[in-house]
């Protein structure tokens, strides 16, 4: 996007130019206010050049920058292409000296590295996912969950009240908009499904739908999703932030672990927080449900907690909790290990955070799909 | 030598919170010198710079820039100015989200109509200058501090300004890494006939670099003239500061 204030530089020298033969006459200043327009006039008016030389007389030249060297040697190599033998004549010393400080032989222009074969550069890509992705996460969610054992027994490694604080920040403060969500999934979901229902004259099963579908599955779930969004992405932003301060190199020359100190506290304040939270988030979605089943289906209150019996399961219970923490542990480890692989500088903590949010969730969905198929197959 | 004047500060005075930063500030920069505004933490340097590039409104005072009064200057004609001079800050301003080469082209795509060509071709020459000949493709952050510093110089001259006007330009260098900029800002200055006004509190910066010198302390300007004249002044302030330093 151009700045069209300031497209054009004032210019009190005015550029002359002409063609005459075979020989181009530049007058008085070449600089960056002329050069564009001089460049893409001469183009066109070159176009159908026959002569096989041209001469650029600089004599009457008196200003040139770097824009103006540029344009020169530009147009010299643009008309050499059309074997046209191009030659740069009396140019003062003045203009002399720029054209030797500005040619083209100072720029070297760094080209870019010559892509490899496609097959190659997906071989090369894939290699590098799994050497720099794939084994660099197991070995650190290994150290993670060795400190993790380590340090359970061992609380006067952990600084006082930094815990509770993470617990504070992943777990009770998501409460609110958890229990929010969750009623209002159980109640669409209820909604939903009680028009079906009462076609057959199955209005009852509303609850055991409802309830199921809460404990089983969208409870730990959402509940998992909702603290990705919120707390992975501030996990993420905050390790990278450190790391972009150079706080966790001042960790490790203060003899600090760094992993021990900024990841193993949050680990321990997600998990501790995340089966409470699911068990919030399925009471709310049940609740949610049981307003949808005596708004449109007549179902009381009574007649939907008697239902709840027979269709809440112990096992569907420990799932969610066994699924919570699971889905609390990819949650920081994900955060953490984009956080610590973020390349310097304020953009990289931002790419890093908005990763490390996209892939905690989609792995939270396929740890979700394996654990169905252990836990209910 | 009126005639040669790329800056003069008159009378400026300036408060923050009615904490007085400068007061009754006067001096000039002269035409193809290598002037430094130097002085201790808090003296007022940097509230200087900021008023030179017109960030800060100058009440009490006037600063003329290249003649300009820039007061009277509407954002149109201040943008003008602003492509004669080159602003090299602290810490650089490199955008990390572009490469060098990309940095250093920005002013030309935003200023120039010219075509990209020849934009990375006075990009690349502009690096070439700074001695960073094969950076074009790398982002900031591959860098090391002292080849950033020089991708931000190159970004600075990349409009051949008239004059260029640093902010700390050593802060944060190696010594080796000091000299060494020095040195190419003295060599830019030649190649490209720019006046170079500096704030800096580098004592062998400025004993490498300077032709004249602005001496800040306790809110005014306590000395201007030649180094050797400051070397061998009998003001205390400046006895201290090239002692202690």
């Amino acid at each position: 996007m151009k700045n069209d204030n300031n497209k054009k530089i004032a210019s009190q020298n005015q550029l002359k130019y002409r063609l005459e033969g075979s020989t181009l006459y530049l007058y008085n200043s070449l600089n960056f206010a002329h050069s564009g327009d001089f460049v893409n006039d001469m183009l066109k008016r070159l176009k159908n050049y026959k002569s096989p030389e041209l001469i650029i007389n600089l004599a009457g030249l008196t200003e040139i920058d770097s824009a103006g060297v540029a344009a020169i040697f530009y147009l010299k190599r643009k008309i050499s292409e059309k074997n046209i033998d191009v030659s740069i004549t009396e140019a003062s010393n003045r203009v002399s000296k720029k054209l030797e400080l500005f040619g083209p032989d100072k720029a070297t222009t760094s080209s870019k590295v010559k892509k490899a074969p496609f097959l190659e550069s997906l071989a090369i890509r894939l290699q590098d996912f799994f050497t720099s992705y794939i084994s660099e996460f197991i070995l650190l969610s290994a150290d993670v969950f060795y400190w993790t054992l380590h340090d359970l027994f061992n609380p006067r490694s952990r600084r006082k009240g930094e815990v509770l604080n993470q617990a504070v920040l992943i777990g009770v403060n998501a409460t609110l908009i958890v229990v929010v969500m969750m009623f209002i999934i159980g109640l669409v979901i209820a909604l939903q499904s009680s028009a079906q229902l009462r076609h057959f004259g199955a209005n009852i099963f509303v609850v055991d739908l409802t309830v199921i579908a809460m404990m089983a599955q969208m409870g730990p779930l959402i509940t998992a999703i909702l603290v990705a969004g919120r707390s992975g992405s501030a996990i993420a932003a905050e390790i990278a932030t450190m790391k972009v301060t150079a706080e966790l190199d001042a960790l490790k020359t203060m003899g600090l672990n760094p992993i021990r100190f900024a990841v193993i506290p949050k680990i321990y304040g997600c998990l501790s927080t995340m089966p409470f939270l699911t068990i919030l988030a399925n009471i709310a979605g049940i609740a949610g449900g049981m307003l949808a089943a005596y708004l449109f289906l007549d179902i009381s209150p009574e007649v939907f907690i008697n239902r709840m019996g027979h269709s809440i399961y112990s096992k569907d219970i420990m799932t969610g909790i066994v699924k919570s923490l699971v889905y609390g542990s990819i949650i920081v480890l994900t955060g953490s290990f984009f956080g610590l692989r973020v390349k310097e500088g304020a953009e990289g903590v931002g790419k890093s955070t908005t990763v490390a949010v996209v892939v905690a969730i989609s792995l939270v969905i396929i740890a979700d799909s394996i654990m169905g198929l252990i836990f209910y197959t | 030598m009126a005639s040669d004047k790329i800056i003069e500060v008159n009378r400026l005075s300036v408060s923050f919170d009615g904490k007085t930063v400068l007061s009754d500030a006067s001096f000039s920069a002269y035409n193809g010198n290598i002037t430094v505004i130097l002085g201790g933490s808090g003296s007022g340097k940097t509230t200087v710079f900021k008023h030179i590039l017109g960030l800060y409104p100058v009440e009490p005072g006037k600063i003329f820039l290249l003649g300009n009064d820039i007061a009277t200057l509407d954002e149109n004609e201040q943008n003008k100015l602003y492509l004669k001079m080159g602003v090299f800050y602290q810490n650089g301003g490199l955008l990390s989200s572009l490469t060098v080469g990309e940095n250093v082209a920005l002013p030309l795509e935003q200023h120039t109509d010219l075509p990209d060509e020849i934009i990375k071709e006075i990009a690349s020459q502009k690096l070439s200058l700074v001695n960073l000949n094969d950076t074009y493709h790398m982002y900031p952050s591959q860098l090391s501090g002292g080849m950033f510093k020089r991708a931000a110089l190159a970004r600075a001259i990349v409009m051949d300004p008239q004059m260029l006007l640093c902010d700390e330009p050593g802060s944060g260098l190696d010594p080796v890494s000091l000299a060494s900029l020095d040195n190419l800002i003295i060599e830019l200055k030649k190649q490209l006939q720019m006046s170079v006004v500096m704030v800096t509190h580098e004592v062998s910066s400025i004993l490498r670099i300077a032709d004249r010198i602005i001496f800040l302390a306790d809110s005014k300007v306590i000395f201007e003239g030649p180094v050797s004249d400051a070397l061998s002044s009998d003001k205390k302030p400046l006895i201290n500061f090239f002692n202690k330093s």
